[in-house]
């Protein structure tokens, strides 16, 4: 079987007073089905814009310019509304990032539970009410049946998520799309969270879409990384290569950046200088380039694309591997082709 | 990860765990008892529900409580207070009392009915118009901008007098000019609940829009709606009285609370037989305020958490 999920040159825009902005450019990756796909990257880079892409829930304002998102083998950008909708939930389920309003607060959690059961699986109350409190069990919520007639404001935000999660696999869905799933939690939640995902996950086989900004969650979570930089992949890799050899700058600056418990005390953790630029205002050539260390003349002028170098590992940058001489030879073969 | 932080994190579980099974039992059919008893503190909207409840009863139970037929026309024509009649007789001679009690029971039909119609119509309104938004929000609220523009009394009067004063044209005129207040409230709700996390989640589910609306949204407006229907029933009583009053409203010879004080535009009844009017105007303010009163308690009681 191949791949469960399969985001080609996805290109999206949002329609706004200044015009379309273009906010996600030339992103591709797959996802493997029963694997956990990270996508990290700062606030605005695109991330949480190319989940919901995923979902169809891009709204009036936003769309798909170009590229396709293909799940299970059904292209996703030419599917009707009313087959995204059977999708949703189903197949595909999502879980927010702030479990404290995503619940509705006038009704009981265990009905919230038994709805999207009763509406997909179309399951009779008693079946979809006994399964929701299994579920509830499931998610580590004691005394299931009582706490399926609490509302949501009786719950700590820990519990809430855990119901969260309890509604997004309540289908067994084949995807779960995470959207910043622990960062509303207090940290020692977060890790029972992450376990709690980790488990799920082993037991129905479901891919997790991961979108986060905490590398630490990626580390504990992820199988595969892809690291987003205004709008771009910048570099996509397995999550040991990307911890342990990082290629892109961006991701260098990034890991250089998470605060040490062995760094030398008193010092400043260092921090990638600049700022994110405006999707108004995007440089020419490699978008980064302004912040980067390494940029050369041509960084400036020509936009690298997202290239192999290796299995599974893609970098966009043009200085990448600079120290093995036949690589070189490789990027400055494209380079030439693209500047031609 | 190795033992010992397995085992931590066990704990820590359990700790969560243990906190949740603190939370009393009691706490969880909270939300009507919540409301019953901040309402219950309110102690004017306490007054105003019991005075309600009584208005109500004695409103249905009209035709056993009077002592006469409301229409039966007598020979004691004008008659003062007396042991036969407690509130007197009118100008052709039929009983006040009973006349009162009819009366209530009309004003307050027309109070629910009318109530009813709106506020299920400018719901509707104002749900389509908030959620789809765009050229179907622009279009139901400038119709909604153009009932508001119109001085309705005046139009009340028109419709009235082209197709007859009666029981359901007054109903339908007042509830035609009463739905734009409603459906704005509702719209302005639906604008910001539709932006809730918890309706985006159940779009994410997969739910169709009917279910959003219904079962996720309007429940969150509810306690706004009750609100207003409740502060609605006393304002749609006073413009029944308002109409009636200027004869263009329940027509003689059925009893309401506002073709009773009709008689009043006379100022020999005005001033000299107070029987006729003071104790219809009395049930009116009564009624009004204790509509309001409850009005009152029920926004403090649901609103919020």
């Amino acid at each position: 079987m191949g791949e469960l999920l399969k985001v080609e040159r996805l290109q999206i825009a949002f329609r706004g007073d200044q015009g379309e902005t273009i906010s996600v450019e030339d992103v591709s990756f797959a996802i493997q089905p029963g694997e956990t796909m990270a996508i990290v990257g700062e606030s605005g880079c695109g991330k949480s814009v190319t989940s919901l892409a995923i979902m169809g829930l891009l709204g009036a304002s936003g769309s798909i310019k170009r590229g396709y998102i293909s799940f299970l083998d059904t292209n996703l950008t030419a599917a009707s509304e009313q087959q995204l909708r059977k999708m949703r939930g189903s197949q595909v389920s999502m879980i927010f990032q702030e479990p404290m309003t995503s619940l509705n607060p006038v009704m009981p959690i265990g009905r919230q539970i038994e709805e999207a059961l009763r509406l997909h699986l179309k399951s009779s109350r008693k079946e979809a009410r006994q399964s929701a409190i299994d579920m509830l069990r499931k998610v580590g919520i004691p005394r299931p049946e009582t706490i399926a007639k609490a509302y949501p404001h009786m719950l700590s935000g820990g519990m809430r998520q855990r119901v969260m999660i309890a509604i997004a696999l309540i289908c067994q869905p084949k995807l779960l799309i995470a959207d910043e799933p622990t960062t509303a939690l207090d940290v020692t939640i977060q890790a029972q969270i992450i376990e709690l995902m980790q488990t799920l996950q082993a037991e129905n086989g479901t891919a997790i879409l991961l979108v986060t900004h905490d590398l630490g969650v990626v580390a504990a979570m992820a199988d595969h990384v892809a690291v987003m930089y205004a709008g771009q992949i910048v570099e996509a890799a397995d999550v040991y290569t990307l911890f342990r050899s990082p290629r892109h700058p961006y991701t260098q600056g990034l890991m250089n950046s998470i605060p040490r418990l062995d760094a030398i005390s008193g010092g400043r953790a260092p921090a990638i200088p600049g700022q994110v630029p405006s999707l108004h205002e995007m440089p020419t050539g490699c978008r980064f380039h302004p912040r980067c260390p390494y940029a050369e003349a041509s960084c400036r002028e020509l936009q690298p694309e997202l290239m192999e170098t290796g299995d599974r590992h893609r970098v966009r940058c043009w200085l990448t591997e600079t120290s093995e001489a036949d690589q070189i030879a490789v990027h400055r073969d494209t380079r030439q082709k693209v500047a031609l | 990860m190795n033992a010992t932080e397995l085992a931590l994190r066990q704990e820590a579980l359990d700790s969560e765990r243990e906190t949740v099974s603190e939370v009393p039992a009691t706490n969880y059919e909270s939300y009507a008892r919540q409301v019953r008893r901040k309402f219950m503190r309110h102690k004017l909207a306490v007054w105003g529900l019991a005075t309600t409840v009584l208005l109500i009863a004695i409103g249905l139970l009209a035709p056993w409580l009077a002592p006469y037929h409301p229409n039966e026309i007598t020979d004691d024509f004008s008659a003062s207070p007396s042991a036969q009649y407690w509130l007197g007789t009118d100008q052709v001679g039929r009983d006040v009392l009973s006349r009162l009690l009819y009366g209530t029971r009309v004003s307050l039909l027309i109070g629910f009915t009318t109530v009813a119609l709106y506020v299920l119509f400018g719901t509707f309104v104002g749900m389509i118009a908030g959620y789809y938004g765009k050229w179907i929000d622009m279009l139901l609220m400038r119709i909604t901008d153009i009932f508001l523009s119109f001085p309705y009394m005046l139009v009340a009067l028109v419709i009235v007098s082209v197709l007859g004063a009666s029981l359901w044209t007054i109903i339908i005129v007042l509830a035609l000019f009463k739905w734009p207040g409603i459906a704005m409230l509702v719209r302005g709700m639906v604008l910001s609940l539709k932006k809730a996390d918890y309706v985006r989640a159940g779009v994410a589910l997969g739910y169709r829009t009917p279910r959003i609306l219904l079962r996720h949204i309007l429940p969150g407006a509810s306690g706004a709606i009750i609100v207003n229907a409740t502060f609605g029933v006393a304002s749609t009583i006073l413009s029944e009285a308002g109409l009636s009053f200027l004869g263009m409203g329940v027509k003689s010879p059925q009893a309401s609370l506002g073709n009773m004080l009709h008689d009043a535009q006379s100022l020999t009844v005005l001033t000299e037989q107070q029987w006729l009017w003071l104790p219809a105007g009395f049930i009116i303010l009564l009624t009004v305020l204790a509509f309001n009163f409850v009005g009152d308690g029920l926004r403090d009681a649901l609103d919020g958490r």
